[in-house]
């Protein structure tokens, strides 16, 4: 057999599904070999391997942006939508990479492992979004789910940081067990665990009304197992924790690439396969939105640290997403494609600027992160730059134009009202104005108060550019929406 | 000037500056100030032409300009001016001319963030007066909160923090219902129609039916009354007025305000003219209680700013009074008086910025005397109160005399209220300018204040001219009315409802009836009935 042949052989295999995050799970590899031959003095080429990677991934993906293919025996599938949620994925790790360059070696995580990490955490996302088998997306889930428990207590000196692991590796691990037997009640009431079979056991409407009942109880399972990931109330516990006690630049992670990957899934399972139970799954779902939405804007209110309040704010977007998610339809759920995007511009932007602002001479402990939000009283004075990029994306994150998160929310309620919800949309807008208050506290305090704790901002160049990318995309995708939407559009249309 | 975009180039040229004004160091102040002054009067003189070059006769835009901007869903880069927003666009242009100018050295901290700030919201107010486009709308609308929230919160007096809080949240409130509002009425275009689109021109025909339309009625008209404000939703402009910088003051009662007077006018009665009438009672008592209880506390007041700030609640009940007369004359009135007020009341905040440079303070106690030695200041000021208590000669005049005879058409007992309300208004304006400027300084050992300064003679100058102007010749600005407010009519008219405005105005005896039916009638508006309709005030 010759090398054409092997070639011709594995694409027809559908291998091509595989090629993207087969590519970030090697360059994982490489960089966890690198960090052993590098002398210490070399590991800031760490952070440049791993971005060499997630670069060659993403060529990849756009080398098979008009491909189809589905691969190893139907698990999983390469579309448009999958591609989609890869360059989501790869944006966002790219961003993370390049902050953490300066933030790991400053606080003294730099090793090969936490790159490493980084990118099997994405090549499980990526894997979540390309599952069109059940065991195959738990497969990502948890390639995901156990890199992140690892990273969150990546500060091991630090309690904090433990405490934030044992949180989420002990609740993640009740969500994964929720979520497995959810998928075995499918099995047992499908007979298979392709996403295939599953529309077509409860597509017709003529399945067996027991088999209705096993197929109610396993999508309830599978519905905690998947917002425990997005953080939707009431299974957000561990968000608050979690996020405040991990390393910043995991916390903005975690926010954007576990969010989109649960999000991706459900689309897949819920939206695509398992349409015919939408009445129940959205009545369900409405009230998991109104909850997460109000619960997450009011307590963010009270906030003082400012992890803790960007974490309350992710669940807050959480329930906007659900929002969406319950509006369903492919109008809902381009929004939901749209939103992500945007928000992986504004919160890594937000959480970006937290992680290079550090307290100044004087104190004690200058140098730390500086994680109070009266920290952040006066940065415009000394920072000015800084401060207007956390301006922008305070402005985005309540939804204010010309920003992105005016139209993803505007996506977002435009599929509510389209679908006959006015009433969870006029929910949506109230809970936004209540964001308004602790988004431009933040604005409030850079802007109109005067320093009180001296603070100053990193100076790290890769930092700074990956701020710039998120102010820009925040802005681009503010004032001209459109390619974006139409992506979104496409992307959804293609796994229908 | 076919072909060459002027509405944009007039709406974007402020953003350029601002861009031009963050590459220029922050310790550049002269530098800084003359760009922004620059590119405000660039835009001013480019504002200019819409007047010069506007078809008085034509109801339709001018100036279209309409390019797809997120063409999935139908909204469209969609601009252009009538007769409505004309005056309102160059009222924009002129007062921020001004208040650069007055902020020239009263700004002395971080003046590049604040000149940036002014540019910026000079793009968003233009913008939202242009917009054909409801989304476009939509995010000039709330776009400019952010610059003017920054302008308050970093400039402003002691309180300003809780002030623009209160300014941003207040206003936000109103204007995301109207967001669902404007969803909704999306989609029921859509099921009506089968095509999507944000173009206000194609949603004015939407047929919706009677229980939605009070609905999405209320949806808009909140928001708009948040801005206006009307009474009970008032409780904001006092605060954000007080504590805003004098330019800050003067924008936002020059032109804030009638973002809201304007949005009921080109939104509430075109798209739910069924439910503007059905509204058009309730809300003309809380118009006539905004222009009494305004008046009231603004007498109760000490604070001439402040003072100033409840005559605004006052003067704008009036507007909407106007307004919601349904007759020419109303409508036409409460135009002219939206700029008049956006003129006078301008020009008081500045005034009583300069008085607070001098004396740092604004307190009427504090002054006193000073028409001796500011004699200059004292014939400027009193013009512009005249002004402002509708002097007959002087621009209040022509406004206000025109929306009481509309307002006489459709009821006689709220045509008394309004009436009350401007003599009132004579009453406390004249009260305050004999408190400041005539009785003997309370003070004696204040020092004497000096008289204006050249800048600040050709910053109030500029107000006087146009405050004779309009008062003299109101009819050239009336006249490029006509047809616009005609077309509105028309529609509200013609919503099945004539019959029962008709009743209203034909019971009275109004002359304003027939004609407008007339206008419905042939669709068309022709200029010289409509000319006909108006008494030209003084000319």
């Amino acid at each position: 057999m010759n090398e054409y042949a092997l070639g011709q052989g594995l694409w027809e295999m559908g291998f091509a599904a595989a090629v993207p995050f087969t590519l970030v799970a090697l360059s994982a590899m490489a960089v966890l070999l690198a960090d052993l031959w590098l002398l210490p003095s070399q590991k800031r080429a760490l952070p440049w391997a791993a971005l060499a990677g997630v670069l060659l991934s993403a060529a990849s993906v756009a080398f098979l942006w008009n491909e189809e293919a589905t691969g190893f025996g139907g698990a999983i599938r390469l579309d448009r939508f999958s591609a989609f949620f890869a360059m989501v994925f790869l944006l966002g790790t790219g961003l993370v990479v390049l902050l953490s360059s300066a933030y790991a070696r400053r606080e003294g995580v730099e090793r090969g492992e936490y790159y490493a990490l980084l990118l099997f955490g994405t090549s499980g996302a990526m894997l979540m979004a390309s599952a069109v088998e059940l065991v195959t997306f738990f497969l990502g889930l948890e390639i995901l789910s156990v890199s992140l428990y690892v990273l969150s207590g990546f500060f091991r000196q630090r309690p904090a940081s433990a405490e934030a692991a044992a949180k989420y590796f002990i609740l993640g691990a009740f969500a994964s067990a929720f979520l497995l037997y959810g998928i075995a009640l499918f099995y047992g009431a499908s007979g298979s665990t392709t996403y295939a079979a599953l529309r077509e056991s409860f597509g017709s409407a003529a399945f067996p009304y027991s088999h209705g009942l096993l197929a109610l109880a396993a999508s309830g399972l599978l519905l905690i197992g998947l917002a425990f990931k997005l953080g939707a109330v009431p299974f957000h516990m561990w968000v608050p924790d979690t996020y405040e006690g991990a390393p910043t630049t995991i916390t903005a992670y975690m926010s954007v690439v576990s969010k989109a990957a649960a999000a991706a899934a459900f689309i897949r399972v819920f939206g695509a396969s398992l349409s015919s139970l939408q009445q129940d799954t959205s009545a369900v779902l409405w009230v998991l939105a109104v909850v997460t939405m109000t619960l997450g804007n009011v307590v963010a209110i009270a906030q003082t640290n400012i992890k803790r309040m960007l974490a309350y704010s992710s669940i807050a977007h959480a329930g906007y997403l659900l929002v969406a998610l319950t509006a369903a339809g492919e109008a809902g759920y381009s929004s939901v494609l749209f939103y992500v995007l945007a928000y992986v511009f504004m919160t890594l932007g937000a959480f970006g600027v937290v992680s290079l602002v550090r307290k100044g001479e004087g104190g004690a402990d200058a140098g730390a992160e500086a994680l109070d939000i009266s920290h952040y009283s006066g940065l415009a004075g000394r920072h000015g730059l800084l401060a207007a990029a956390m301006a922008v994306f305070m402005v985005s994150l309540s939804g204010i134009p010309p920003t992105a998160g005016f139209f993803a929310k505007f996506y977002v309620f435009s599929a509510a009202v389209r679908a006959g919800e006015v009433g969870l949309a006029i929910i949506g807008v109230l809970n936004s104005l209540v964001s308004v208050y602790f988004y431009m506290r933040i604005v409030f305090l850079m802007y109109m108060k005067e320093e009180t704790v001296p603070v100053r901002g990193s100076r790290s160049r890769a930092g700074w550019v990956a701020l710039a990318a998120c102010v820009l995309g925040t802005l681009l995708l503010g004032v001209l929406p459109s390619s974006f939407a139409r992506l979104a559009t496409e992307s959804i249309a293609s796994i229908f | 000037m076919n072909g060459f975009p002027l509405v944009s180039v007039v709406t974007f040229l402020p953003l350029a500056g601002a861009a031009v004004i963050a590459f220029v160091g922050s310790d550049r102040l002269r530098a800084i100030r003359s760009v922004a002054l620059v590119a405000a009067l660039a835009d001013f003189l480019l504002s200019v032409p819409l007047l010069t070059r506007f078809t008085g006769s034509s109801a339709g835009m001018q100036f279209v300009e309409k390019v797809p901007w997120v063409g999935a869903i139908g909204a469209s880069y969609h601009v252009g001016v009538d007769g409505i927003s004309l005056f309102l666009v160059l009222l924009t242009t002129f007062l921020t001319v001004l208040s650069v100018a007055a902020s020239w050295y009263s700004i002395a901290s971080r003046v590049k963030g604040f000149m940036m700030a002014m540019l910026l919201l000079e793009t968003g107010m233009i913008g939202v007066f242009v917009s054909l486009d409801l989304l476009l709308f939509y995010v000039f609308w709330e776009a400019m909160l952010i610059p003017m929230y920054l302008i308050i919160g970093m400039w402003g007096g002691p309180r300003r923090v809780y002030a623009a809080v209160k300014f941003i949240i207040y206003t936000l409130a109103g204007s995301l219902l109207m967001l669902v509002g404007i969803l909704v009425l999306y989609f029921m275009h859509h099921g009506a129609t089968g095509e999507y689109t944000f173009d206000l021109l194609r949603l004015y025909g939407t047929a919706i039916p009677r229980g939605v339309e009070l609905w999405l009625f209320l949806a808009f008209f909140i928001s708009f009354a948040i801005k206006v404000p009307m009474f009970p939703f008032h409780t904001w402009l006092p605060d954000a007025h007080v504590e805003a910088p004098t330019a800050g003051s003067v924008l936002l009662a020059g032109v804030l305000l009638k973002m809201g007077t304007y949005g009921v006018l080109r939104f509430c009665f075109p798209l739910f003219p069924a439910a503007s009438v059905a509204a058009a009672p309730v809300v003309s008592v809380l118009a006539v209680v905004g222009i009494i209880y305004g008046a009231l506390v603004a007498f109760a007041q000490k604070d001439v700013k402040r003072l100033v700030a409840y005559s605004s609640v006052s003067h704008l009940g009036l507007v909407m009074l106007g307004l919601f007369a349904f007759n020419a004359q109303g409508l036409e009135g409460g135009i002219l008086q939206m700029v008049n007020h956006g003129i006078s009341t301008g020009a008081l905040f500045l005034i009583v910025g300069m008085l607070y440079e001098r004396r740092h303070s604004r307190m009427m106690e504090d002054f006193g005397g000073l028409w001796k030695t500011m004699p200059v200041f004292a014939g400027l000021f009193m013009v512009v109160t005249l002004s402002s208590i509708a002097l007959p000669g002087l621009n209040g005049f022509a406004g206000e005399f025109l929306v009481l005879v509309g307002v006489f058409l459709k009821s006689v007992p709220f045509a008394a209220f309004a009436a009350l309300g401007m003599i009132l208004s004579a009453v406390y304006m004249l009260w305050m300018f004999q408190q400041v400027m005539f009785v003997e300084p309370r003070k004696r050992d204040a020092p004497a204040l000096a008289d204006v300064t050249a800048r600040e003679k050709w910053i109030l100058i500029p107000i006087v001219i146009l405050v004779f102007w309009i008062g003299i010749w109101p009819g050239f600005f009336l006249s490029r009315m006509h047809a616009s407010v005609d077309a509105v009519l028309a529609r509200v008219w013609s919503a099945g409802l004539a019959g029962e405005v008709a009743r209203d105005a034909g019971g009275r005896g109004g002359a304003a009836a027939p004609d407008v039916l007339q206008a419905v009638s042939t669709e068309a508006a022709p200029d010289s009935a409509s000319a006909g309709m108006t008494p030209d005030v003084g000319e």
